[in-house]
């Protein structure tokens, strides 16, 4: 890998890594109190759809998400690595390639709600 | 080349686990399973909403709730904070120096301002979904 793409790599997983390390335990206490049955009034229909119509809510949910993917992604490389896989590229490809998709997903569930 | 360097032999899938320090990057490493894992259902969360409907919401959130998924969440909470949230901020200090002038801000400082800031996105987040 070149120094260049590997400097970007690295700067995604390292955002990534801060923002879902600072968010996701809100994220799981959320689902987990949805789980439980306990909806919380902030997550029902009409403002959570509030929210992510605004272009604000928009940008911050797609950046958190699609940035928490690249992280996910790259240290999932990693393990693959670390677990005696020795097949780099075609992790990176297969890793990458599920980042990109979550990526585009989310863009395009962002773009429809209106 | 013709010397052949020495290559100690390592078992290629257990190698971390005579080991502590190891272990523990294990441990965090595979951190990135869950990151993933809530990424997906946050996307599902967004595919639901995109449906427009608050009925199609609903059948969302009714589909989050069973008892498997609450022991799911609860153990993926503990495990996700002490091993990915803790531990990047344990480390943040070691990636980001911070240097002032001549001096470097102690560790402590940096990895103290991190649980600050956690203590107070997570309560904002908290607020805005208006868990309290």
């Amino acid at each position: 890998m070149t120094i260049a793409r590997k400097a970007v790599v690295w700067g995604l997983f390292a955002a990534g890594g801060t923002v879902s390390a600072f968010l996701f335990p809100a994220v799981i206490a959320l689902f987990l109190l949805v789980a439980a049955g306990r909806v919380p009034a902030g997550l029902q229909f009409e403002n959570l759809h509030a929210f992510a119509a605004g272009w604000v809510g928009k940008s911050i949910l797609f950046i958190v998400i699609s940035l928490s993917l690249w992280h996910a992604a790259h240290r999932l490389r990693v393990v693959f690595h670390d677990f005696g896989v020795r097949k780099d590229k075609a992790v990176a490809n297969a890793v990458y390639l599920v980042a990109a998709v979550g990526t585009v997903l989310t863009a395009f569930y962002l773009y429809s709600i209106a | 080349m013709s010397r052949q360097p020495y290559v100690r032999p390592l078992p290629k899938a257990s190698w971390y686990l005579g080991n502590a320090r190891y272990r523990r990057y294990m441990l965090r490493e595979v951190t990135c399973l869950l990151v993933g894992f809530y990424c997906f259902l946050l996307i599902w969360a967004l595919a639901a909403l995109a449906g427009g409907s608050a009925e199609r919401w609903d059948a969302f959130l009714a589909a989050q709730q069973n008892m498997a998924m609450v022991a799911v969440h609860a153990v993926a909470l503990v495990y996700y904070l002490v091993y990915m949230t803790f531990d990047w901020f344990k480390l943040a200090p070691k990636a980001m120096p911070v240097q002032l002038g001549e001096k470097k801000l102690p560790d402590r400082a940096i990895v103290i301002a991190h649980y600050a800031a956690w203590a107070f996105v997570t309560l904002l987040i908290f607020w805005l979904a208006e868990v309290f």
